[in-house]
């Protein structure tokens, strides 16, 4: 069990930036986050794309606002568990339990959601018996490469993962690509690898196709793909593979027994609090009147809720209100020289 | 302003009033139409609010800026006729405009 002050589920801008007021305030926290990395939206959905709105930052890229974030709390050493959906949180006494898909239970008095727009998860085929098929024949991610040697793959999507993963698969396996279009969105080298290798007969390439149904027992044994024209085709397949991007699902949240309106949650202008005591949500995720989805929005919401943790973290102690450019004792926690 | 049809999955006509300036996507989730998601709030960065633009409109409409197209590839069920209806601007010009909304959006 770990126990800290407050435990943020997210760990996108908001998040970061929320980690970094509590540090400051003097108070404990980890992060939990379902991606395999730090940045939330900012690092899946735009990295390389400019943002213009951040207070005193002209211009910056998704990856570099993320990287300043994380250069930000540097001085903390903060717990990150990246890869850890965050599935229940329970009252226990006066904290809450959050328990993880994976069994990573934390115990604290206050739950931060900076959770956007509830956790990414790939994107799945609209053929419905593909859920059949799912984790034995059918894959949204590749853990183990070996398993398609000699053996026929099915791969769709027209971006880097689809791409990446059919030159890569193309050495050791029969490779069919398909796409809805025929322009790909992945980088340019990859493209014309792609398209030198289904020259060569070594990926077979269908564009302007896509599924439209799914054949087999236990597991795969063939798809049908159709194009605009409804033409249909045929393909003896062992492996699918669908690389469609990310989705947001609000997931788990829902069952928290939160205020939940359009997979939002309702929060107070005070606290940033939700309608259970000592859970808060900010960011993208939280709803007010005036509420704007903006990353600036997210940085004012987490500094709020940070000292509203405060109370129930520390009951005994009053918080005060101090600035960094003058207080002792911020200056210590962040490491810095005094004056 | 312009008069603009939602057709749901089930069939269902709902036609609102949205102001000129506004996106598609905006006056479907201003007006509680069902089935458009928009989770990114506009920012062309998640498919949810994708649409079925009827043909006779379809080319109708400004042509997609880069970028839609490969959103698009993400979206369920993408079409010929598929848009992200938050990259669709009202104007007077789409008085009358329908669109119909997919199944599912993820």
């Amino acid at each position: 069990m770990n126990k800290t002050d407050a435990l943020i589920i997210g760990a996108g801008p908001t998040g970061l930036f929320t980690a970094h007021q509590l540090k400051l305030i003097g108070l404990n926290c980890e992060i939990v986050d379902n991606l395999d990395k730090i940045g939330g939206q900012c690092i899946e959905l735009y990295p390389d794309k400019p943002i213009y709105d951040i207070p005193a930052v002209p211009e910056c890229t998704g990856e570099e606002l993320t990287n300043n974030l994380i250069n930000q709390i540097k001085p903390f050493d903060i717990k990150i568990h990246l890869s850890e959906r965050v599935d229940e949180v329970k009252k226990e006494g006066n904290n809450w339990i959050v328990k993880t898909n994976n069994d990573k239970k934390f115990s604290t008095p206050n739950v931060i959601i900076a959770g956007g727009v509830g956790s990414f998860e790939p994107r799945k085929f609209p053929v419905k018996e593909c859920e059949k098929f799912e984790n034995n024949s059918l894959f949204y991610s590749i853990r183990d490469k070996k398993i398609f040697e000699g053996k026929t793959v099915s791969i769709f999507g027209g971006g880097d993962s689809a791409l990446d993963w059919a030159v890569e698969l193309s050495k050791n396996s029969k490779v069919n690509l398909v796409h809805r279009r025929d322009d790909f969105r992945g980088a340019q080298a990859t493209v014309d690898k792609v398209n030198e290798l289904a020259k060569e007969g070594k990926i077979n390439l269908y564009t302007k196709y896509q599924m439209s149904s799914i054949e087999g027992d236990d597991h795969v044994k063939s798809i049908d793909i159709k194009n605009d024209n409804n033409e249909t085709k045929n393909l003896k397949t062992d492996y699918v593979l669908g690389f469609f991007g990310l989705i947001m699902q609000l997931g788990p949240i829902a069952n928290w027994g939160l205020n939940i309106d359009k997979k939002t949650i309702e929060v107070d202008t005070e606290k940033f609090e939700t309608n259970q005591k000592g859970i808060y949500a900010v960011g993208d995720i939280c709803n007010y009147p005036g509420k704007l989805k903006l990353i600036l929005s997210g940085f004012h919401e987490g500094a709020l809720a940070a000292r509203a943790c405060f109370k129930l973290a520390r009951p005994n102690e009053k918080y005060r209100f101090e600035f960094t450019t003058s207080s002792k004792t911020i200056k210590e926690r962040l490491g810095v020289k005094g004056d | 302003m312009a008069k603009i049809t939602f057709i749901t999955h089930d069939n269902k006509n709902h036609t609102v009033d949205v102001q000129n300036g506004l996106t598609v996507m905006e006056g479907a989730v201003q007006n509680d139409i069902p089935g458009i998601d928009a989770d990114c709030g506009g920012g062309m960065a998640c498919a949810t609010c994708h649409v079925y633009v009827k043909d006779d409109w379809f080319d109708k409409l400004p042509a997609k800026e880069d970028g839609e197209e490969d959103m698009l590839d993400m979206a369920f069920e993408p079409k010929k006729n598929s848009r992200l209806s938050c990259q669709i601007i009202v104007s007077d010009d789409l008085d009358g405009l329908e669109v119909n909304i997919p199944s599912k959006q993820s």
